[in-house]
């Protein structure tokens, strides 16, 4: 009962540190079994994140509020349903914080209370990744032009691979899909997922990785907002594309991955090249390749006749058509000459004949003179004839005979 | 002619590149009258393999089993 004196007035001898006294109210929380096993609810407020590990907050509601802290030891599993503003169940027990007099709730267990909640655990981890960069865009990869092989991590039943494969089939038959079959719902489907991107992290032959789920409500597409999940997608070793619920859906998985595709079927598109595309592109390709070869020959062969040209002017057959040309020209001009030179002649004759036929003794006998002839004798001379010689007379006409009488 | 691999064994996205490249060198035309048909002919064995890798190629599944192991996958299973 010496206790008792110690709270006693007026002042003891012999007062209490201020240790001794807040040891002793700490051990007071600590006996009490109800503060040391207890569930409350809150709206957590005023997180921080410290450096060690632990995580300390303010869990309030209209009436109060009681300081936390979380050991590290818990926040690996508990820490995400620690966000501000969100609504939380938690576990733990009540003591003291000597070093600065403060009661707290040592939080061991937290149980999130309603949508609102996954809204903030939502805000909480992509805020957490965002500020260690797994979200920037210098992080993201250009996907494969022409994947070849392709990781598929979704459900094995269903429509989700059904109509990845449908399209892939449809688009790009070329490629080869590897499905890594997991759970993509439900408490068990984070670590399953995270083992199936595991296995094809382990192979050396995938081109990229498709995360894939159908669209469903938020607490169905949970495990893609799961810390372990995003932080195995960032850890992949080749470009990760995820298709997870609808158009209007973001996870997580989507913010971290080198792509975010609004649908699975989508991502199955995104990823491939579209085989009819590529098949106008060939058509294309080969109508350039026979241009190419024809307009190349055809090049070669105006310059063939080019050549052809030049070297037929050079030729000695151009110098012999020129001769040829030549002596066609000179034959003609001789013709010609020899035509006027004929002709020249010919005038000529006939002005001799002209002339010849003015001195012809027929031009005479024309004008009624005779020629008398004695056997064959011109005769010019009564001497030369006797009575009774024959005698021929020629006059214009003719000749007769006649006897001389002297 | 940088690859003289066979074209059976070549990729599609390769045959298809080697035959922009001869395109774009026959386009170029300064080649020898040889090499410039047998560029034509090696870029039509490329078209008409780049043709028939589309046309023939079906779309294969398969699935990584618990074991490691990767066995074909039917899509009727996802049924």
């Amino acid at each position: 009962m010496r206790q008792m004196n110690l709270f006693s007035s007026p002042a003891p001898m012999t007062p209490m540190t201020v240790g001794d006294l807040t040891r002793y109210i700490r051990e007071m929380f600590e006996v009490d079994y109800r503060l040391q096993d207890v569930w409350v609810e809150g709206e957590v407020s005023g997180v921080t994140r410290h450096a060690s590990g632990h995580v300390y907050f303010t869990l309030k509601d209209a009436a109060a509020q009681i300081a936390c802290v979380m050991w590290k030891t818990s926040a690996p599993t508990y820490g995400a349903h620690v966000v501000h503003g969100g609504q939380i169940l938690a576990h733990g027990k009540v003591s003291v914080y000597e070093t600065r007099g403060q009661y707290q709730l040592y939080v061991d267990r937290v149980q999130p209370r309603g949508r609102g909640d996954l809204h903030a655990q939502f805000e909480w981890l992509k805020a957490t990744l965002e500020a260690e960069g797994l979200f920037a865009p210098e992080r993201k990869r250009v996907l494969p032009e022409f994947p070849h092989r392709i990781g598929v991590v979704t459900s094995p039943t269903g429509a989700v691979i059904r109509d990845m494969c449908n399209i892939l089939a449809r688009r790009w038959p070329l490629v080869e899909v590897l499905l890594a079959p997991t759970q993509v719902q439900g408490q068990d489907a984070p670590p399953h997922i995270v083992a199936a991107l595991d296995a094809l992290y382990a192979r050396d032959d995938l081109d990229l990785i498709i995360v894939a789920r159908g669209g469903g409500s938020l607490e169905d597409l949970w495990a893609f907002n799961d810390e372990r999940v995003a932080r195995k997608i960032a850890e992949s070793p080749v470009p990760v594309v995820s298709g997870v619920g609808h158009e209007t859906d973001f996870t997580i998985a989507d913010f971290v991955a080198d792509l975010r595709a609004p649908t699975p079927s989508a991502a199955a598109e995104l990823t491939t090249p579209d085989r009819a595309e590529r098949a106008a592109q060939l058509a294309a390709l080969r109508t350039a390749l026979a241009s190419a070869l024809t307009d190349d020959l055809r090049t070669r062969r105006a310059a063939l006749q080019a050549q052809t040209r030049a070297l037929s002017h050079l030729s000695p057959q151009v110098r012999l058509a020129n001769f040829r040309q030549r002596v066609d020209d000179l034959t003609a001009q001789a013709a010609l000459s020899a035509l006027h030179f004929l002709q020249l002649r010919h005038a000529r004759l006939i002005g001799t004949v002209a002339r010849l036929d003015a001195l012809s003794p027929l031009a005479v006998l024309q004008r009624g003179y005779a020629v008398v002839r004695r056997d064959g004798q011109l005769v010019r001379s009564i001497a030369q004839v006797s009575s009774g010689d024959r005698l021929s007379v020629r006059v214009a006409d003719g000749e007769f005979a006649v006897t001389a009488n002297p | 002619m940088k690859k003289q691999t066979k074209t059976e064994e070549m990729t599609f996205e390769a045959a298809f590149a080697h035959l922009e490249e001869i395109v774009g060198k026959l386009e170029e035309g300064d080649l020898p009258l040889d090499d410039a048909l047998a560029l034509f002919e090696q870029g039509q064995k490329l078209a008409a393999f780049c043709g028939a890798k589309l046309d023939e190629a079906e779309l294969v599944v398969q699935k990584l089993a618990a074991s490691g192991a990767v066995e074909p996958f039917d899509l009727e299973e996802a049924h």
